[in-house]
């Protein structure tokens, strides 16, 4: 009996060991074999966030569908591998060394809350492999193995703050899920607040996953804030807009912009109790362009009528065929052949023209502040003046000067 | 003012929400010392056919025949778990939490299967809508309704006990179950009538908490611990500790949270129930008997 569990520990020790020290990255191409390449996906398919990350997965492996119609790449068929981060960090870090060591696939797309991408950095970067991650976040950061094709700071929480300034909205309440995103984009908010004039009415956080709102909501009612900007991920935001709505506070009241709530996740929650409210983003389902057009109808055709398309999915859908062409362009899977390619290259997006920042391995993006109809379809109610450059360490805003 | 009523409210709220997923728990652990992990897949399956009667019925309706519905669904699925499990696990409390547990997550996996991995929503019926302004404050009617049920459900349950005779029975049982035995009561017919009641009660739990929030496979992870810690705190199967458990765990919880934060408040309500359990490790309200066990 003994013996046997000390076999097992032993077993377990080795099998841990290995799994460290592979450096699958550093191998000339990876995710070839045959005339096949592995490319892993890695989302949250089950847990808090399965409410969000489960349509991703399902974006990205749409396009490595279409890139398989169109002749693959590099004359290969692109082979993927599916894996569930389950909205566990760790689980994620481990789930992505074993697409990298075991699996050996080219890259990773995946991620979704800032939690889970700090979790999987060390691994990436460690294994010199590649990872794209497709949804907005708090900036400050600029991995040199991750390529972020959500926005950062300045292309959506920024023009967020610049509309709310447009109309008025000089005094806000911060509500967020407790972890680093909300936290650093609320630290980020104050900072912008502080030199803009606007005030802050109070900052209140929540565990992940936490679905009882009064006590929350009696402090928004005992603030009055202008307006309330919103943080929270996953299923909390379900019990909060209808928790909201149901304690009489309207949007003309007190409007909640959102920086993680989208189609999908209006769908989640129920249109009636989100309708008339803002939200930040670069994509919506009826952003025009054919483009978009071709990859809305492609969406409902391969995963039904009722799915809508949002932002982070269509940054799932693009990451993929970003990284396609630059593998075209480099003509190798290796990393570093492929990271030095990336620089430059354009794509016609569903959400516009978008161009990959070689620099900071960020893409292009315009920002776009939405206001949500009663159907579920968010209209667009402002753009920036075209894409804006990245700038994850905000070093062309003064006031942010003493954030990172 | 209209804030401390408002918040005074929320508490009242909260801990009847804890009440309605713990007085289903307050039966089956103190009954029959059986640790149910899978109460909260129970009030899962509950909200998950308030979903499936909204989509057949539409919402206006559908929440008053989905209360019975559930409690008659989640009570089936108590019975036979039981019938094939847990009976014979009867004085094991170990192995049947790690079975409940196991069943817990078949039932999880179930649910993902069938319905998806990603929430469902399940709108509230338009007759719910809004709230009832009272000092200024606004009580929304879905908390409301959620008290009265509650109440209801308390009341139903007393009524059981103390006038009807499978109540009674259920009550000797639970006092001293070889003496009942010894009585001619069979105590294992006893047994699934309250597994049964308990299963059912965490159904109609689920269909409230479709009125609050999400509905997804994970629902009862949500709320297990909780309901747990009211059924310890209150004393195991005695209804009145049940509900005073709740009201002082739901009156705490959101003073706390409106002083500090969610997080911290979840902390410090965790702290003041072990405190307790040190002082008092039965629990709020004790069965005196003479029995050794």
């Amino acid at each position: 009996m003994v013996a046997i569990a000390l076999l097992a520990v032993i077993t377990a020790a080795c099998g841990a060991k290995t799994g460290e020290t592979t450096a699958a990255g550093g191998a000339e191409e990876p995710g070839v074999s045959g005339d096949k390449i592995k490319v892993g996906i890695l989302h949250s398919l089950s847990g808090t966030m399965a409410i969000s990350e489960v349509s991703v997965k399902d974006a990205e492996l749409l396009a490595i569908e279409e890139i398989n119609a169109a002749g693959g790449v590099l004359g290969k068929q692109l082979e993927a591998v599916v894996e569930d981060g389950a909205s566990d960090w760790p689980t994620f870090a481990e789930k992505a060394q074993k697409l990298i060591s075991v699996d050996e696939v080219a890259t990773v797309f995946g991620g979704w809350t800032s939690a889970s991408r700090k979790a999987m950095l060390p691994v990436f970067e460690r294994n010199k492999a590649l990872l794209w991650y497709p949804v907005q976040y708090e900036g400050l950061e600029q991995s040199p193995y991750i390529f972020y094709s959500g926005a950062t700071t300045n292309q959506q929480i920024i023009p967020g703050l610049d509309y709310l300034k447009s109309v008025n909205k000089n005094d806000i309440f911060l509500v967020g899920s407790d972890y680093v995103f909300p936290r650093t984009a609320n630290k980020e908010i104050r900072a912008y607040a502080g030199a803009n004039g606007m005030t802050i009415s109070g900052e209140e956080y929540t565990p992940l996953g936490h679905t009882e709102y009064s006590t929350v909501i009696n402090k928004l009612k005992a603030a009055k804030p202008a307006a309330v900007f919103n943080t929270l991920n996953g299923d909390s935001n379900v019990a909060f807009f209808k928790q909201l709505k149901d304690a009489g506070i309207t949007p003309a009241d007190m409007p909640v912009l959102s920086v993680s709530v989208a189609e999908e996740e209006v769908r989640g929650i129920g249109p009636e109790n989100v309708a008339g409210h803002l939200v930040a983003w670069n994509y919506y389902q009826t952003t025009p362009g054919e483009a978009n057009e071709k990859f809305v109808a492609a969406y409902k055709k391969a995963y039904g009528q009722d799915r809508v398309t949002a932002d982070p999915i269509e940054a799932g859908y693009i990451q993929v065929k970003l990284w396609a062409a630059a593998v075209e362009k480099a003509g190798s899977t290796n990393v570093e052949k492929v990271k030095a390619a990336a620089g430059g290259i354009t794509l016609d997006a569903p959400e516009g023209k978008v161009t990959i920042d070689g620099e900071t391995q960020h893409i292009f993006k315009t920002a776009r502040i939405g206001l949500v109809e009663s159907d579920g379809q968010i209209k667009e109610v402002f753009a920036s003046d075209g894409p804006i450059k990245p700038d994850p360490y905000l070093k062309g805003y003064e006031w942010a000067k003493g954030l990172s | 003012m209209d804030i401390l009523v408002s918040q005074l409210f929320t508490g009242l709220s909260v801990g009847s929400v804890l009440l309605l997923i713990a007085l289903g728990l307050t039966f089956t652990f103190g009954q029959m010392g059986v640790i149910n992990l899978a109460h909260g897949e129970l009030i899962m399956v509950g909200a998950y056919s308030a979903f499936v009667l909204g989509g057949i019925a539409g919402e206006g309706a559908s929440l008053l025949v989905a209360i019975p519905v559930a409690f008659f669904l989640a009570g089936c699925l108590g019975l036979v778990l039981e019938r094939l499990l847990i009976r014979r696990l009867y004085g094991r409390p170990l192995d049947t939490l790690l079975v409940t547990w196991g069943v817990s997550l078949v039932l999880q996996q179930a649910a993902r299967d069938i319905f998806g991995a990603p929430n469902v929503n399940v709108k509230s019926p338009p007759w719910l809508d809004g709230g009832l302004v009272v000092a200024g404050a606004t009580l929304p009617y879905v908390r409301l309704f959620i008290l009265a049920m509650v109440m209801a459900s308390v009341v139903g349950i007393w009524i059981y006990m103390t006038r009807l005779p499978a109540g009674r029975r259920m009550r000797a049982v639970m006092a001293n179950r070889q003496l009942a035995a010894c009585s001619g009561i069979a105590t294992d017919r006893v047994d699934l009538r309250t597994f049964f009641i308990g299963s059912g009660l965490a159904g109609a739990a689920g269909v409230a908490l479709t009125l609050l929030g999400p509905v997804g496979p994970t629902l009862g992870t949500n709320y297990i611990v909780d309901a747990f810690l009211v059924v310890v705190a209150g004393g195991l199967g005695q209804l009145r500790g049940a509900v005073a458990a709740a009201l002082a765990l739901g009156v705490l919880s959101a003073l706390l949270e409106f002083q500090t934060q969610a997080s911290l408040a979840k902390v410090l309500v965790f702290v003041a129930v072990v405190a307790f359990l040190q002082v008092r490790p039965q629990g709020l309200v004790v069965l005196r008997s003479r029995a050794l066990t």
